[in-house]
């Protein structure tokens, strides 16, 4: 394997000249991989000030007391980090940057269905992402509320409210498009012989997503609509001062940011699936399990919401009804933990830093999900609600999910994408180094939250101090190697490395073709003759 | 949406195209889902001030606006079905007569509120401030729903009126007519929301 084919006739889609030269040829380009890769770029930048936000944050919470920053600064830091993380980085996140590059080709075809739409919802987001962060450098500073922006304060605080909401209702428009886009791309563009149970498993999970974007991001949009009308016209939808209930504020919103929760994770899952299989050099264990749990994932995520208000003001059966759904959750997610363990059974494993990615995925994934539970079952959830248990819960789940598959997702594809290989052991090490810098800086945090240590003050009391050294350090460690895993793909892509077009032994068909692949993709439309995972 | 890439083939899929209308077109029913929940809830709530503020609403007003779009989809169908019998004369007159219709409704819409206003009833009025809890969240619905709705009447009447134009042009024809088909879709569901809205408020008890 690995060697090396010459495809000199055609030209990549990294170097091809159409109509536009240079910058103006990429943001004119409707190239699925083109816009895929100016979503990476953009994307990775606002992560990393993401990134920057949090470890100031961590900083200010070294020791008790004001160190950095006020209680207002404080508060406005972690309003735009999580809106930054979240609709910047994290909803996006996979499907968007991989779906884009590879979903047409993993189905054997040349574009998605609409690429000019494609390239639309590009700009959309690129026009949201501005309006969300310059909401904190216009007006009257930074949000304040929490990336939830609850009722009734987010409609009091004179901060950028309004900006930050119109922002997120601009980047779910996007999101919406792209699933749409996605899903038409894999009902009508698949090659022949690439049936339903022949698309690869990151697919399925791409159509588990693109419904959840149709189907809950509209509640979310208009939710935001609303409270840009209240606080500009003075409606009074959610203020209880003006007859509006707040609690109905958190049911839209959860309505749509729980399963948005499965827009983040089930590409992020389809990802690690893929390199399970390339790297254990064996046919999936139940095809049809995983992709029954991706679409059961996708469907019961949908009816969950209520997890996230325990303690706001329901009724007992509401919540032990959403408490019992929200179990329901865990089972498909563990089909899919245990069809990964099964697949390496017995498989001849291929110990490069992708599957390491995917093995640290598993790790955290667990370590995130069993805390879920913890967290969805009713009488422990109200001993640690709003405290640093959740966040370290949902930094295992949403940076040691998603943040992990995407980089796991980009060792895998990378040599794919620009034709280049990295530097495996330099990755290793950098990989060996955040995923130390990861435990130490969130596992502390559920310690913390048991001791009752509140999430989203500056200050805290000195009997959390330990605790929360150990975390901030971690946090250094984290970006110590976050830097490591950077410099060394950057230098790759700088020509250190051969062309290589299927370095794994990858059997889905973006590996059958050229790195970096051509314009077109294929140099003719395949035909599929066999299952998804042929390992003989 | 035919779909020109700077790929060398040009690539056309028509199911494609309606599929993803359709797809939009669930999108939107959430959107005005969310709505409809709110306006629920707050019904719920304020049963005698909802019933008595939608006294307020004048009921021809909102049957003559829903005459109005019911048959401007009845001309979008027919023009669509023209279209596809290559009867290039009838559909524009159809799609004129529904763009026309479209206007009527809006021009409605606009004494209807204005009528509002002028009594110093609109959104952030002192008038507003001072009504009880449910009213005013009847009135805040009112404008905010049929608003948006007008919204997407506009919508609406650009993609007719872009379909008119490529129709005139012969760009769109009767073996190519994905586009004033996806449009007359739109236009439908913008019709169904009305259907919706006007009992809602004008006519529930």
């Amino acid at each position: 394997m690995a060697e090396h084919t010459e495809h000199k006739h055609e030209p990549n889609y990294l170097e091809y000249q159409g109509k536009y030269k240079g910058l103006l040829g990429w943001l004119t380009s409707t190239d699925h991989k083109r816009i895929g890769l100016m979503y990476f770029y953009a994307m990775m930048t606002f992560f990393l000030s993401g990134v920057v936000m949090g470890l100031l944050m961590k900083l200010e919470l070294i020791a008790p007391g004001e160190q950095l920053m006020g209680a207002q600064t404080y508060n406005g830091l972690f309003t735009v980090h999580g809106l930054t993380m979240i609709f910047l980085f994290v909803i996006p996140g996979v499907a968007a940057v991989f779906g884009n590059l590879f979903l047409p080709i993993m189905i054997g075809a040349k574009d998605v269905s609409f690429p000019r739409l494609n390239l639309f919802s590009w700009y959309l987001y690129m026009i949201g992402a501005m309006v969300v962060l310059g909401s904190q450098f216009i007006g009257d500073g930074p949000p304040d509320t929490g990336w939830t922006f609850y009722a009734p304060y987010s409609l009091k605080t004179n901060t950028n409210v309004v900006f930050a909401v119109t922002g997120a209702f601009i980047l779910g428009f996007s999101s919406i498009l792209t699933g749409l886009n996605f899903i038409v791309t894999m009902h009508r563009l698949r090659a022949p012989g690439m049936g339903w149970m022949r698309m690869p498993l990151f697919c399925w999970t791409l159509y588990g997503t693109g419904w959840i974007q149709l189907l809950a991001t509209p509640v979310v949009g208009i939710t935001f609509l609303m409270v840009v009308a209240e606080r500009t016209l003075g409606i009074g939808f959610f203020d209880p001062a003006l007859g509006g209930d707040p609690i109905l504020y958190q049911h839209l919103f959860w309505i749509y940011s729980h399963p948005a929760v499965y827009i983040m994770i089930l590409p992020a899952m389809g990802a690690i699936t893929e390199i399970v299989i390339t790297f254990s050099r064996k046919t999936v264990f139940g095809y049809t399990a995983m992709v029954i749990s991706s679409m059961a994932i996708a469907f019961v995520g949908y009816f969950v919401w209520g997890h996230h208000m325990y303690t706001s003001g329901m009724s007992s059966t509401a919540r032990w009804v959403f408490s019992f759904i929200t179990f329901l959750v865990a089972i498909p997610s563990a089909i899919k933990v245990f069809n990964w363990t099964a697949t390496l059974y017995k498989g001849s494993i291929n110990l490069q830093t992708p599957f390491f990615w995917a093995i640290g995925f598993i790790f955290v994934f667990m370590i995130g999900g069993f805390s879920g539970l913890v967290l969805g079952s009713l009488a422990t959830d109200i001993h640690v609600h709003d405290t640093a248990f959740v966040v370290a819960h949902f930094h295992y789940i949403v940076f040691g999910g998603t943040g992990f598959a995407f980089f796991a997702a980009l060792h895998y594809w990378y040599p794919k994408i620009y034709g280049k290989v990295y530097n495996g052991k330099v990755a290793n090490i950098g990989l060996v180094i955040f995923f130390t810098g990861f435990n130490l800086l969130y596992f502390p945090m559920f310690v913390l939250g048991i001791m009752g240590m509140p999430r989203r003050y500056y200050d805290y009391l000195p009997m959390f101090h330990t605790p929360n050294i150990i975390s901030t350090v971690g946090s250094w460690i984290l970006a110590i190697g976050l830097i490591i895993v950077i410099v060394n793909l950057l230098r790759a892509r700088k020509g250190s490395g051969k062309e290589i077009d299927n370095p794994w032994d990858g059997r889905t068909l973006e590996w059958s073709i050229a790195s970096p692949p051509i314009v077109e993709n294929f140099e003719e439309v395949p035909t599929v003759d066999h299952e998804a995972y042929d390992y003989k | 949406m035919e779909t020109t890439t700077h790929h060398e083939d040009l690539h056309r899929d028509d199911t494609a195209s309606k599929l993803g209308m359709w797809l939009f077109i669930f999108t939107e029913i959430l959107l005005f889902g969310g709505m409809f929940i709110v306006y629920s809830v707050y019904r719920y709530k304020n049963p005698v001030a909802f019933h008595i503020a939608h006294e307020e609403l004048s009921i021809p007003m909102g049957f003559i606006n829903t005459v109005i779009l019911l048959i401007s989809s009845a001309t979008v169908a027919i023009s669509i079905s023209s279209i596809q019998k290559g009867d290039r004369k009838l559909t524009i007159r159809m799609l004129v007569v529904t763009l026309l219709l479209a206007l009527t409704f809006l021009i409605n819409k606009y004494f209807e509120w204005g009528a509002k206003f002028e009594h110093g009833m609109y959104p952030g009025s002192d008038l507003m401030a001072n009504l009880s809890h449910g009213d005013m969240l009847f009135f805040s619905l009112y404008f905010f729903m049929t608003g948006l709705h007008a919204v997407h009447i506009i919508v609406g009447m650009i993609l007719l009126g872009v379909s008119l134009y490529k129709v005139q042009k012969g760009l769109v024809h009767s073996t190519r007519f994905a586009l004033l088909e996806n449009s007359g879709l739109y236009w439908h569901l913008v019709d169904l929301i009305w259907i919706f809205l006007f009992p809602l408020f004008y006519l529930i008890h």
